[in-house]
């Protein structure tokens, strides 16, 4: 018994090994939120190591990035007495605060709708949406709003065909992040497909952080808000006299 | 020269921020009117999120009064009775607007409730500074205006009442608080200070003598403001330190230069540019309400997880 066991391991170890698998590097897997952070160019690179023979079918890879997944209240207006107001309301259980998707190919091409739907890698599948309330009509067209304006904002990216894949070995891209982020984990996720089927997946993260000054007032304004208030007010406070002192000073003169 | 704002969660333009807080600052120097009102729809354009913008601005008026009160303190103009009673009435006030804002926020309405304000007090004052400019300048060498005296039959009838010795008035402590409290509404919902409502209302419902009115007045908008911003910064986290540094170094500056070139301008001429000012950012807001948006849709931050 033992030792059908140990074939079988052998087996799949010798399968796994010769499957096709990814080598990554990052330009950087910290970004760093400070006082002037102006957005981020995160460089994926990295290269496919593997034992056999390059198989004929095209090799695709799949890079994609996700911000912390947060419930989101998404509202529709209408038009009521005249004037534009909020009404149906459509809470998205889960959306991630940025999402990326880099590929070297067209959607279609590079990865099935099944496996799509197994591994959620396509920004639609990305977001979970499941209960909307009955009374709304049109709900999709909510969770569609939703990406449609993170779209606008750049916090939603789908960029097809933008991963330089050179001698089905090594491949390349640059992921633009913008100034709006939020802190978080960012899941970061490569693929590696043949014919839409995942073959190989690699997985790690980035660590999104406001620091230093931005850190301090952030921490201060959740874990003790009196004392953030309270500073707040001695700030302006002391501002006011400061330049009404200042400015006496050079009157007098 | 970007700068990332922690709270708001945005990155701006200092210079900007500096800029916006400086021209509002000289305009407010210049008039002698806070600049909240102004200030916070021209924040609601550069895109911070509007609870951002009115707890913000709330906090940098605390500067602003502050450095004005001090002028008043000096010169005596500060009837700290009476500036007491309006400030309970206000710190009330404050505590029901923001109960009111926190309440609409969670319905996904406070962008309206604020948007609304504006257009209608802005509207208000506009017209209202627009009217009184043009009647100035039609007849700019005629006697000072007669202003008849209100009907104040009412103010003295009620109970309670308190002798205020520096506005030398004997009348009920009732309206002074009702005016503090409906000044404390506006303060939360709107982030201003509401010296545009509360001096009116002191020279024609309370017949406060002219000198002790912006002093009075600056005394109870500091604490106001003090407080609202204390409130929005504990139940809402929306008060955001940096941008408000940078609006107040802006409009301490500013507010300076205005009072200065206040006194050698035609002070009185240039007030018809600020109604227009003012109408201009009403009808902006409005439009915004009754035009159709690009965007129906908007996203918020999901309640209670």
């Amino acid at each position: 018994m033992v030792r059908v066991l140990f074939a079988l391991f052998i087996f799949f170890s010798v399968t796994l090994a010769q499957a096709e698998e990814v080598v990554l590097g990052m330009s950087q897997n910290e970004v760093a939120i400070t006082a002037t952070f102006d957005g981020s160019n995160i460089l994926v690179f990295g290269a496919i190591k593997r034992d056999s023979p390059i198989p004929n079918t095209p090799l695709h890879v799949i890079i994609s990035i996700a911000g912390p997944s947060k419930p989101v209240v998404v509202r529709r207006k209408e038009q009521r007495f005249g004037i534009w107001v909020n009404k149906d309301t459509v809470e998205v259980d889960a959306a991630p605060s940025f999402y990326a998707i880099a590929t070297t190919g067209s959607f279609q091409e590079v990865l099935s709708e099944t496996e799509d739907l197994r591994h959620k890698v396509s920004i639609n599948r990305a977001i979970r949406s499941v209960g909307a309330p009955m009374d709304v009509s049109n709900a999709q067209s909510f969770s569609d709003a939703l990406i449609r304006i993170r779209r606008e904002q750049g916090l939603y990216q789908s960029l097809e065909g933008t991963v330089a894949l050179d001698q089905q070995t090594l491949f390349l891209t640059t992921i633009k992040m913008p100034a709006n982020l939020t802190e978080g984990e960012y899941r970061t996720r490569i693929f590696l497909t043949r014919e839409g089927k995942v073959l190989n997946q690699f997985e790690t993260s980035i660590d999104v952080r406001k620091v230093g000054l931005e850190r301090f007032l952030f921490k201060l304004s959740r874990e003790n808000p009196l004392l953030y208030g309270l500073l707040s007010i001695a700030i302006a406070i002391l501002a006011g006299w400061l330049a009404s002192a200042f400015f006496q000073v050079i009157r007098s003169r | 020269m970007q700068i990332y704002l922690p709270i708001a969660e945005v990155s701006v333009n200092a210079f900007l921020l500096l800029g916006l807080g400086g021209v509002v600052g000289v305009l407010s120097g210049m008039f002698g009117v806070g600049g909240g009102f102004l200030m916070t729809p021209l924040l609601f354009f550069i895109g911070i999120p509007p609870a951002v913008a009115v707890a913000t601005e709330a906090n940098q008026i605390v500067a602003s009064s502050f450095s004005g009160a001090l002028a008043h303190f000096k010169r005596r103009t500060v009837d700290f009775k009476m500036g007491l009673v309006l400030m309970l009435g206000g710190l009330l006030g404050a505590a029901l607007g923001v109960l009111l804002f926190n309440y609409l926020k969670s319905l996904g309405q406070v962008d309206l409730l604020v948007r609304l304000c504006y257009v209608v007090f802005l509207g208000i004052i506009g017209g209202l500074m627009f009217i009184e400019s043009l009647h100035k300048l039609l007849k700019s060498r005629g006697s000072g205006s007669v202003r008849k005296r209100r009907d104040r039959n009412l103010v003295h009838s009620l109970p309670f009442k308190v002798r205020f010795r520096t506005s030398g008035l004997y009348i009920s402590a009732i309206p002074p608080f009702v005016v503090g409290i409906f000044v404390g509404i506006l303060s939360a919902i709107m982030g201003v200070g509401g010296g545009f409502i509360m001096v009116p209302a002191m020279i024609y419902i309370l017949g406060m003598p002219t000198k002790v009115v912006v002093g009075t007045s600056l005394f109870q908008i500091i604490f106001v403001t003090a407080f609202t911003t204390l409130l929005h910064a504990t139940t809402n986290y929306t008060v955001d330190m940096v941008l408000a540094v940078l609006l107040l170094v802006g409009g301490v500056i500013g507010a300076q230069v205005g009072t200065q070139l206040g006194t050698r301008l035609k002070a009185e001429q240039l007030r018809i540019l600020l109604a227009f000012m003012v109408l201009a950012v009403c009808g902006k807001l409005a439009l915004d309400l009754l035009l159709q948006p690009a965007e129906l849709y908007s996203l918020g931050a999901a309640q209670g997880h």
